[in-house]
């Protein structure tokens, strides 16, 4: 499409970038069908066409962003939905990633919105700081009548029973079983460590099993994701930065990530330190050696079968995982070798609301999301609900908590922990 | 592109036809701020640009009602929109207008096996129906290349086309009933779930209406069970010539394939980036052949299809060999319009329909005004029903290209209507062909189609500036019609 930047304008990399792919946009408007907020809102201004054109005029103008544009990009779950939709293949990824800078450069959001902004990009990205964090929560239950709004959410939302820090989490080496046919390295993130311990536990028995010599890096921590999409430029380059070092002195063949959200970042790094002349190709390098763990798995087979009669399980693919980083395939193929009956839902291509930070800022549109997420699961009739994306499952198993008898939902597990399971692991925790 | 002179009284309203909107639809359904109605300034053509009034979405049809009769009562004009996808302008907005979006109309509300009909609100998308009864093996017929995002009120407002319309229908085949709210907000329904009503064929005339006539709620359309066997052929030729030799004996044999569709090479090679169907790459012009009924019936058309083919002249011969295949030949050819957009920020979508037998022809002469106006052209087209899309790339950044680009458009169209086509085979008029109208009807033509608008909407106030080039009071075509005392638009401009 048209745009209207001045040469000066278009000197800057960022707006050269931005410019590229708005122009590509031919405004077909397929993408605004398979928008979770616009099949939720109905509203253009509420679609990554709008969402588009709003972020192009926001550019051009070279003016702070305003409360009204601010309240439509808050909105967009950076799903990515819309990329598997566009046909003219628009970078709506970067696009609306830039927008997210502008804004936090120029916007003056109101203070209780800074505060539990400040708040999630502290706490989070740092696990002890997180479990600390939850427990705190777990003892203020009693008393979240008293908390204002989101505050009251966020504790609501924090389990009961915050589980003990797991040894695989430290910096190590795992050997391989049997001959050695990789050395990749393991992150094993921030959130998730602190909220599922046993995933990280599951990936390192199977990736081991399976030959991998598995190093748990000095000085690799959070991926950067959590404050990348709060427009916190500065911060995601730093962590992204922390790990390229620790990986590169690990010096091994991949990278696996087990939670997709991660994975689509760190994949992304080599864009995020382009113009960085010191960074630059060591980030490309890095992101080039990224791998899904299901990716891994699927190159190096599930192995040996240990378990029969597996449940049939419910694949809810993460956004990250199928429109991230395109993996729709092989999560499903690896648990149906392994021996579950693979079942799907509908509107599997529609995000639960958990999406990094959403279902925190968002609580109202993550909440409508998740109950329809939630329907169209249950209809599937696993037994098991599975996902690769740490979000999502905590999401999920929330909004399957709480029913009884009838009405108790599946448990919600990682996909590793299946196939952890069905080759020798221990059964995953919660099912039957 | 000009359009007729907003009416400044009504803009001078406009903090008082927001309040009246506010007290119908509440919350977020009514948009005033600036920057919020720029995201509505256009539809799925680019080219023309305007900012409306405001933007209404309401959500139900009382709400609708409401306010078109306070719209009738205060002389205030109505866009309305589905999806935004069109590609005429149609629902281009205007200064001194509501835009009604039915974004919020998303609801299917009943689904029939018994009678094979879905009854849905009018904002739910074209596969939306489908999507909702594929697992009992029915499907709704007319597929646009758009059907994941327009919206089937959108639909009939155009009367749309689809890759499989050469053999189920267009639009109006397979809607059997609506609920539409007139510009007096009164509500009324044409049809039902049978297939004929006595009387004027109402539904007929508001299937293809473009918003002038009033704004659809709520639709009830026949639904079909999926043939049992349904391939596809992938056919590459070495010219647009024989690939167009090829259509029209294919369809003298008296075979009507389920679909049949041409691509030339610019198009065949920005899909087959996009959805890697297996499309040939090195041939000037493919077509896909989609045949379809009980297995026998279909192995027997492969085979005469392939025979024509190749007596044709194609070097490339292929047949999907499952469903997924099957569907992967199509994806290519439904996402080709914006696929275009890898080779060009920018294109006009032509929508002119010839004879099939003029098709080589046709292509010859809009290849030569390629060469004349410098422009590069993809070709896409519903070949079966000789419904061309010429796709005009240009880059509008650059000044003269939209003028230039523009101009070769309607050259194009003026040769469809010389060799014994028309202007549009299923996108609509709009303000995209609107001037052109008098190269395929005259003035008496036209002044008839008004006074049917005159009989729904006596005071223009429903999409006016689309269609129609010059917009008449109705007292001059023989109606007087007289509004509190006096009449509508008393010094219309004609433009
Ligand atoms: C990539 C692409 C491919 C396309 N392929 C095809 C194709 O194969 N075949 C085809 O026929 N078309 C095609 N189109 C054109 C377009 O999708 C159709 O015309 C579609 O029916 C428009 O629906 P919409 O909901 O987007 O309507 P809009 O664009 O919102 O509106 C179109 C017109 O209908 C009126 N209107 C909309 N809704 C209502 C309503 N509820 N009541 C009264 N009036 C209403 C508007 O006023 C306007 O005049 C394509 C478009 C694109 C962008």
């Amino acid at each position: 499409m048209r745009t209207d930047f001045t040469l000066a304008q278009l000197a800057d990399p960022e707006i050269d970038a931005a410019n590229t792919i708005l122009r590509t946009c031919v405004h077909c408007g397929f993408c605004t069908a398979t928008c979770p907020t616009y099949v939720l809102l109905g509203d253009e201004l509420d679609s990554p066409r709008g969402r588009i054109y709003m972020i192009k005029n926001l550019l051009e103008s070279g003016q702070p962003a305003t409360a009204k544009v601010v309240k439509h990009i808050d909105r967009c779950l950076s799903c990515l939905s819309c990329m598997t939709t566009c046909p003219a293949s628009v970078d709506y990824m970067h696009l609306v990633d830039r927008a997210r800078v502008r804004i936090e450069k120029t916007f003056a959001r109101p203070w209780p919105e800074r505060v539990l902004r400040a708040l999630l990009a502290f706490v989070l990205p740092s696990p002890g700081m997180f479990r600390l964090a939850l427990k705190a929560a777990a003892l203020g239950r009693p008393f979240k009548g008293m908390l204002p709004g989101r505050l009251k959410g966020l504790v609501t939302m924090a389990p009961a029973r915050v589980p003990a820090a797991s040894a695989v989490d430290r910096p190590q080496v795992f050997e391989a079983e049997g001959k050695r046919l990789k050395r990749v390295a393991l992150l094993t993130g921030c959130a998730q460590q602190v909220l599922r311990p046993s995933i990280n536990e599951a990936t390192v028995r199977l990736l081991t099993r399976r030959g991998c010599e598995v190093v748990v890096a000095e000085g690799a921590g959070c991926c950067g994701a959590l404050v990348h999409h709060m427009g916190r430029e500065d911060q995601a380059r730093k962590q992204a930065r922390a790990n390229i070092e620790a990986w590169e002195k690990a010096g091994v063949e991949a990278v696996v990530i087990n939670a997709s959200g991660c994975g689509t970042t760190i994949k992304d790094y080599g864009w995020m330190l382009k113009h960085d002349p010191v960074w630059a190709e060591r980030a490309a390098r890095i992101a080039g050696l990224a791998r899904d763990v299901s990716e891994i798995i699927n190159e190096l087979g599930v192995g040996e079968l240990t378990e029969k009669g597996l449940p049939a399980v419910t694949y809810h693919s993460a956004c990250s995982m199928q429109h991230g980083q395109g993996l729709s395939e092989e999560p499903k193929a690896l648990l149906a070798a392994a021996g579950f009956e693979v079942r799907e839902p509908a509107e599997g291509h529609l995000c639960c609301g958990s999406a990094g930070t959403y279902n925190m800022l968002q609580p109202e549109l993550a909440g409508r999301l998740l109950e329809r997420k939630v329907e169209n699961l249950k209809r599937a009739g696993g037994a098991v609900i599975a996902t690769g994306n740490i979000g999502c499952l905590e999401q999920i198993a929330g909004g399957l908590a709480g029913g009884t008898g009838e009405n108790k939902g599946p448990p919600v597990v990682h996909t590793i922990e299946l196939l952890d399971w069905a080759t020798g692991g221990p059964k995953p925790e919660g099912i039957p | 592109m000009k359009m007729p002179q907003p009416d400044a009284g009504v803009i001078a309203r406009r903090a008082e036809i927001i309040e009246a909107m506010q007290a119908i639809v509440l919350g977020e359904g009514v948009i005033t701020d600036e920057e919020e109605l720029r995201v509505y300034d256009h539809d799925g053509l680019m080219a023309y640009k305007g900012l409306p009034l405001v933007v209404v979405l309401p959500e139900t049809t009382g709400q609708v009602s409401a306010i078109l009769e306070y719209c009738a009562a205060n002389e205030v004009k109505i866009v309305p929109r589905g999806a935004g996808t069109g590609l005429s302008g149609g629902a281009l907005p205007l200064a001194d207008a509501i835009t009604l979006g039915l974004g919020k109309f998303n609801k299917i509300l009943e689904i029939d096996y018994d009678n094979r009909t879905v009854i849905t609100q009018s904002g739910v998308t074209n596969l939306a129906i489908t999507e909702a009864v594929e697992d009992e093996g029915f499907y709704y017929a007319p597929d646009p290349s758009s059907q994941i995002a327009c919206s089937i009120g959108g639909n009939i407002a155009e009367n749309s086309g689809g890759v499989h319309c050469l053999k189920y229908g267009l639009t109006t085949n397979n809607v059997l009933g609506i609920e539409m709210v007139l510009m007096s907000g009164k509500i009324v329904h044409f049809g039902g779930k049978h297939l004929d009503s006595g009387g004027y064929d109402l539904l007929g005339v508001a299937t293809g209406s473009e918003g002038l006539l009033g704004v659809i709620t709520e639709v009830t359309v026949r639904i079909l069970q999926k043939p049992e066997t349904a391939r596809a052929l992938l056919l590459g030729f070495p010219s647009n010539k024989s690939a167009g030799n090829c259509v029209a004996a294919i369809i003298g044999a008296g075979i009507i394939p389920g679909g049949m569709e041409m691509m030339d090479k610019p198009a065949i090679h920005a899909t087959e980036d996009f959805v890697h169907a297996g499309y040939p790459l090195d041939v000037q012009a493919l077509l896909i052949v989609e045949l379809d009924g009980p297995e026998v019936e279909v192995d027997h058309l492969i085979e005469r299809v392939d025979a024509i083919a190749r007596q044709a002249g194609a070097t490339h011969l292929s047949v999907s060999r499952s469903e997924e295949e099957r569907q992967a030949f199509w994806s290519g050819r439904k996402n080709a319009f914006p696929a275009v957009g890898r080779l060009s920020p920018d294109y006009l979508c032509m929508d002119g329909t010839i004879p099939r037998r003029k098709l080589a022809d046709v292509l010859q002469r809009i290849e030569e005004l390629s060469q004349q106006y410098g422009l590069r052209i993809a070709n896409v087209f519903h070949a079966g029903d000789g419904n061309l899309h010429p796709l005009i790339l240009f880059d509008a950044n650059e000044p003269g290209e939209l003028e230039k680009a523009e101009n070769f458009g309607a050259d194009i169209l003026r040769y469809c209507v010389e060799v014994g086509g028309v202007l549009t085979g299923e996108h609509g008029v709009g303000i995209e062909k609107r001037d052109l109208m008098g190269v395929m009807f005259t003035e008496d033509d036209m002044n008839h189609q008004q006074r049917l608008k005159c009989a729904f909407d006596p005071a223009h106030l429903l999409n006016p500036g689309k269609v129609y080039p010059t917009l008449h009071r109705c007292s001059e075509l023989g109606r007087m019609f007289v509004h509190k005392g006096k009449l509508p638009f008393p010094d219309i401009p004609r433009f």
